[in-house]
């Protein structure tokens, strides 16, 4: 396990000089390990003994953590926190005071303060003080960087899948346009030929959209998974009729080998995008006369699909790229089949939820071989 | 067919990955005249780079690889250094990546005499066309 190392800001504002360098005496060696966060959180203390120094290093420093002493001098600790807690900076204020009472407690809670910590303590009761902020706000941390990482990837899937649903839109357009300002001179050929290319991006945009509807959901998790004892048997065969025309156009043959397999409790809809997904991929990227080989095993409460076909492989620097969102393998072999990118990264999901996997051999113009593990 | 725009005929290199771009370019640019020679990825277009000679070549940047655009306007210019190079990508209203061909600094590492955001409709082109033979 990795340990990530966090590093918390501190300041300590107090009117005595001796209390500010107590406390920073204290935290230099100290350290904390935030169990759930994995992480090792050492301190840097700085201090303020007045107003003036305490503004100076507020603005120019994000802290995460104030020590703040409730009676000053020029300024009441209750004003600062007030501040503070205005600046929406994120900083946890633990509350100094000699004069602690339940009421000055509950004033500062109701401030903003995350703790209270009443004069005079023990270097114990400020290491446990600072301890319990530091868990907070490294929880916090990890949430927020958490978020973020989400929000770049929802972008990043967002700005792909526009371009993926884009590129069809732009080929059906142009060919709108040639039709249009051009009518007169095309050749009968040539109008079919764009009617027709039309015809099959637009095909292609639909199928796109049904996989992202497959993938989401599959992550949202909002579509109750209903699982039952299903034929595998049965759900394998109805999907190889379901490509059974794709394949006799080429005169692709689909081999299906079932060894005792009966029933085994999975969802019915996730198995058939596994099927689906599988089965018309080693069609497409197979060769003509090629063939398509169907093998499903069960061992126990571990079943094992393996898809093989005969088609133009993957490369080895491929095959990382392969389980990816909108990942297409692109060379002058694949440039003409039509895939939305997403069949993989799906079912790759989906044995997920199985604590299963999904593998591929492959050797380039022999043929590739996907293989899923799931385990009921 | 438009007989009035007397452009003589010039023979144009597409490479682009999307086959019915590659399809509908064609179809307009043959129909006004002009000769087309098509690429689909970065090894056809080099074929073609070293073999032949055209007048004007209009790359796809983002290919097989992110750069495919640059490194194919390089292979041009350095086989063919009269011949003009345009960039086209989706990268630029994309990403906000940004960049030209403007500046002399931009010019030497980015071997293209103009850059176009797609889709860039065979109309623009034509304008290119016309423009690169009167200068």
């Amino acid at each position: 396990m990795t340990v990530n190392i966090d590093k918390c800001r501190v300041l300590v504002v107090d009117d005595e000089p001796e209390m500010c360098k107590g406390v920073q005496k204290i935290l230099r060696n100290f350290d904390v390990f935030v169990q759930d966060a994995s992480s090792r959180v050492t301190y840097e203390v700085d201090t303020a003994t007045s107003k003036n120094e305490f503004f100076e290093a507020f603005t120019s420093k994000n802290y995460d953590l104030i020590l703040l002493d409730y009676k000053m001098p020029e300024v009441s600790g209750l004003e600062l926190l007030e501040y503070i807690v205005a600046q929406k900076k994120n900083t946890l204020v633990i509350m100094i005071t000699a004069y602690a009472t339940f009421e000055t407690a509950v004033e500062s809670t109701k401030l903003g303060a995350y703790d209270f910590l009443a004069k005079p303590f023990t270097p114990d009761e400020i290491r446990n003080a600072v301890k319990k902020a530091t868990n907070h706000f490294v929880l916090t941390r990890r949430a927020q960087e958490f978020e973020e990482q989400r929000k770049k990837l929802r972008f990043q899937f967002i700005s792909v899948l526009s371009h993926e649903l884009k590129a069809p839109l732009n080929a059906v357009e142009g060919y709108l346009d040639i039709l249009d300002n051009r009518f007169n001179n095309i050749s009968p050929e040539d109008f079919h030929m764009m009617v027709n290319r039309s015809k099959i991006r637009i095909e292609g945009m639909r199928k796109l959209i049904f996989d992202l509807l497959d993938l989401t959901r599959i992550e949202s998790g909002e579509k109750k998974r209903k699982l039952e004892n299903v034929d595998i048997k049965q759900m394998a065969q109805f999907s190889a009729d379901l490509f059974a025309e794709d394949a006799a156009k080429r005169n692709i043959s689909i081999e299906l080998d079932i060894e005792r397999v009966g029933e085994f409790c999975v969802d019915k809809s996730e198995l058939e995008i596994i099927f689906n997904n599988l089965i018309s991929n080693a069609i497409k990227y197979n060769r003509d006369n090629g063939r398509v080989k169907v093998k499903i095993k069960s061992y126990g409460n571990k079943l094992r699909i393996i898809v093989a076909d005969t088609g133009i492989g993957i490369s080895e620097s491929d095959k990382s790229r392969l389980f990816k969102e909108f990942s297409r393998i692109k060379n002058e072999k694949t440039i003409h089949i039509l895939g939305s990118g997403l069949g993989l990264s799906t079912i790759n999901k989906i044995a997920k939820l199985y604590n299963g996997n999904i593998k591929v051999k492959s050797k380039p113009d022999v043929g590739t071989a996907f293989v899923v593990t799931l385990f009921a | 067919m438009n007989t009035q725009r007397k452009t003589k005929k010039t023979k144009i290199l597409i490479v682009d990955d999307d086959f019915d771009y590659l399809l509908q370019q064609k179809l307009i640019l043959e129909a006004e005249g002009h000769e087309v020679i098509t690429a689909e990825n970065e090894s056809q277009a080099k074929e073609i780079i070293n073999t032949q000679d055209f007048d004007l070549a209009i790359v796809d940047l983002m290919m097989e690889d992110m750069d495919s655009g640059f490194i194919l306007s390089y292979e041009i210019k350095k086989k063919h250094p009269l011949t003009p190079v345009i960039i086209v990508t989706a990268v630029k209203s994309q990403t906000g990546f940004s960049f030209e061909s403007i500046t002399q600094e931009e010019k030497k590492w980015i071997k293209a005499d103009l850059i176009l955001a797609k889709p860039v409709r065979a109309e623009q082109i034509l304008k290119e066309i016309q423009k690169l033979q009167a200068a």
